[in-house]
């Protein structure tokens, strides 16, 4: 189950420093309306509820646009189960459910370690410790106090021959270690583009590092 | 060793061009029509005969799974859903297909949905992989408008249409069942079976679900033939096969290989070796975190395909090999497992919600050495007593790796709760022995 109940929330994550951040009202803008109705027509007539994961990656966006955090507040929620003709607590449900949707603020940059084994074995620590270092974050899913960083623990993120990954809102950055993260994050805090994802170490994606020993033959 | 011609996945590492124009010159969508013509039958037959088994862990026979199907609609619409929540730990292969050879994922959907008679499919993609669903979908995009797919597709008189939808991040969402209630807008738990999804499925209608690989190997065994592909491999593990390589090797990579190859020449030949030599070698997961380690007396000798990988208590799986050197603490990379298995539990079955958890706070514990000797069986027990009595195999896959690691390395625990006696619970008076009077 996600990490986003209060218990697990080691740090700001008390409810009234919840509800402090929790908004009055949320209106689903144009842009998200358009997406969520193009949405919709994926999934047979009536089965609009299949489109609650989208609904809520787009209201989670819409916040993104709006308030430079990518989180979904509960009236957002109740946006979307209004939307879709569901009862809010099936929107909650899956909500809180899944990892990816934010149920507190977060920084402007979420960044995520992966450090399940295949990460770990290759150094997953160092990246985990470079991360502390240049936030300043001490705990999980916690936020740097310039609001630029929340520092979140993730699971296989399913790259695991490019270990350890740094994951940063939806890019992967591969082979890291820890000089390489905080060169990446000192980066980002000075304001900087962020690079383009992919292997730090410059691999052609996930073939051997030096490049492939099969497939040299294939021409296009 | 496997020779470039009889490689599926010819642009892996995406050094070309993974657009349509670029997927037509390395062989896709060439003669789709025709096999299509062939009917739903001849397609089935020649899947079977191929031998393919599925390739996202179960290793179940793929024309079987499609047969299921019901041959005439009982007004209910049928579905194609094909899994690509790729989250079993050390499993990166559906990604490269995804990114770089997306038109096999699609050729395959269509190929695969009207064998089984489906007019849509869906692909169910995990939320993290943000970039790869950007290609995925522009593959899917680019085959509706050169008529590849959508209306009468290819030409053939088959309407078909294919979705992408993302996954936000839960594992346990690759499990066929919960993959369905995900889909359906709901948590990702899993169903009880039967009824299978190939009765009752997506929406309450006849479905199939497939792992990615499974599905777009599919349209080059029908170009190539079913004997082309059964010659690869060994009787009864057939073909080719994607091979992710992790951990304390000296250049991990993803490799296609035939189903087969010795561990060790896997290893050597495509990874560079393990890191400090073969000899330096500890144990090795063969087949993604839920499938038992081997110790490196087994990893000498051992064939990676299904039956070879069974024989010795393990299992192919997704074929994601984790390679683990000596300077590994083997009790802490199963202790991290154990964690995620916690994690990503859904929490419906008793054993499992529970399970997990105090699985999880006893390996912990076995990493500090603060445990007796005797909770090394009492964990086994529990181990036991959660396989097999949850839903779906998530409890299964939580308890596999622990049994795999007292099976193989008891000692090493053993010695981790002496060492911590020694160095912490120092000699009281009351133990100490009493000098002669």
């Amino acid at each position: 189950m996600s990490g986003h109940f209060p218990a697990d929330n080691i740090g700001d994550g008390s409810t009234a420093a919840h509800n402090r951040d929790e908004p009055t009202h949320f209106a689903l803008d144009a842009a998200s309306e358009a997406e969520i109705a193009r949405h919709i027509t994926k999934y047979p007539p009536g089965r609009q509820a299949s489109a609650v994961l989208p609904a809520l990656y787009v209201v989670q966006d819409q916040m993104r646009r709006q308030t430079g955090s990518a989180w979904i507040p509960r009236v957002a929620m109740d946006a979307v189960a209004a939307r879709l003709e569901m009862p809010p607590i099936r929107v909650y449900e899956v909500a809180t459910f899944y990892l990816m949707f934010n149920t507190s603020p977060i920084g402007k940059y979420h960044v995520q370690v992966c450090t399940t084994t295949p990460c770990w074995l290759r150094g997953s620590d160092d990246v985990v410790a470079a991360c502390r270092k240049i936030t300043g974050i001490k705990g999980w899913h916690e936020t740097s106090v310039d609001g630029l960083f929340t520092l979140s623990e993730v699971e296989c993120l399913g790259a695991c021959v490019n270990a350890p990954i740094l994951q940063i809102d939806n890019d992967f950055y591969e082979d890291m270690d820890g000089g390489l993260t905080e060169q990446l994050l000192i980066a980002l805090k000075d304001g900087q583009a962020r690079p383009a994802p992919g292997s730090m170490i410059g691999r052609q994606t996930s073939a051997p590092e030096g490049g492939p020993t099969t497939l040299k033959l294939v021409s296009e | 060793m496997l020779h470039d011609r009889d490689r599926i996945f010819t642009n892996l590492y995406g050094q070309h061009d993974w657009r349509l124009s670029g997927a037509r010159a390395r062989g896709d969508w060439d003669g789709t029509a025709g096999i299509l013509l062939r009917g739903r039958d001849a397609i089935i037959d020649e899947m079977k005969a191929s031998g393919l088994r599925g390739r996202g862990g179960a290793g179940f026979p793929t024309g079987m799974k499609w047969s299921f199907m019901p041959k005439v609609s009982d007004g209910r619409p049928a579905y194609l859903v094909i899994n690509a929540d790729e989250s079993e730990p050390g499993t990166c292969k559906d990604r490269d297909i995804m990114r770089h050879d997306p038109h096999k994922l699609v050729e395959g959907a269509l190929i695969a949905s009207f064998a089984m008679g489906a007019h849509a499919a869906y692909i169910y993609i995990r939320g993290e992989f943000y970039n790869e669903h950007l290609n995925l979908q522009a593959a899917i995009d680019e085959a509706y408008e050169a008529g590849l797919i959508g209306v009468n597709a290819c030409g053939s008189g088959w309407d078909f249409d294919l979705y992408l939808h993302r996954g936000a991040g839960a594992y346990i969402c690759g499990e066929e069942t919960a993959l369905l209630e995900s889909l359906e807008g709901k948590k990702g738990m899993p169903r009880l079976k039967p009824p299978f999804p190939a009765a009752v499925g997506l929406y309450g209608c006849p479905t199939t679900v497939n792992n990615v690989e499974s599905i777009a190997v599919a349209p080059t065994i029908l170009r190539r033939g079913a004997s082309w592909f059964s010659a690869l491999g060994r009787p009864r593990n057939a073909g080719t096969k994607l091979f992710c390589i992790s951990g304390h090797v000296n250049k991990p990579c993803n490799v296609e290989e035939e189903l087969g190859i010795p561990l060790r020449e896997l290893i050597d030949r495509y990874a560079g070796g393990v890191r400090g030599g073969w000899d330096n070698l500890l144990a090795v997961i063969p087949g993604g975190s839920s499938v038992p380690l081997m110790p490196k007396a087994t990893c000498d000798t051992i064939l990676m395909d299904f039956d070879s990988l069974r024989d010795v208590k393990s299992g192919l799986g997704t074929a994601a090999v984790i390679v683990m050197d000596t300077s590994t603490d083997v009790i802490r990379a199963v202790a991290r497992l154990s964690k995620f298995y916690k994690h990503e539990s859904c929490g419906q079955c008793t054993p499992c919600r529970e399970g997990t958890g105090w699985m999880m706070r006893v390996m912990y514990r076995m990493v500090e050495g603060r445990a007796e000797s005797a909770e090394i069986d009492m964990l086994e027990q529990v181990t036991r007593q959660v396989e097999g009595h949850t839903i779906c195999a998530l409890g299964d896959a939580a308890a596999w790796p622990i049994q795999g690691l007292i099976r193989h390395f008891r000692p090493v625990i053993e010695d981790r709760i002496a060492a911590y006696r020694n160095a912490y619970i120092a000699p009281t008076p009351t133990n100490l022995p009493l000098a002669a009077e």
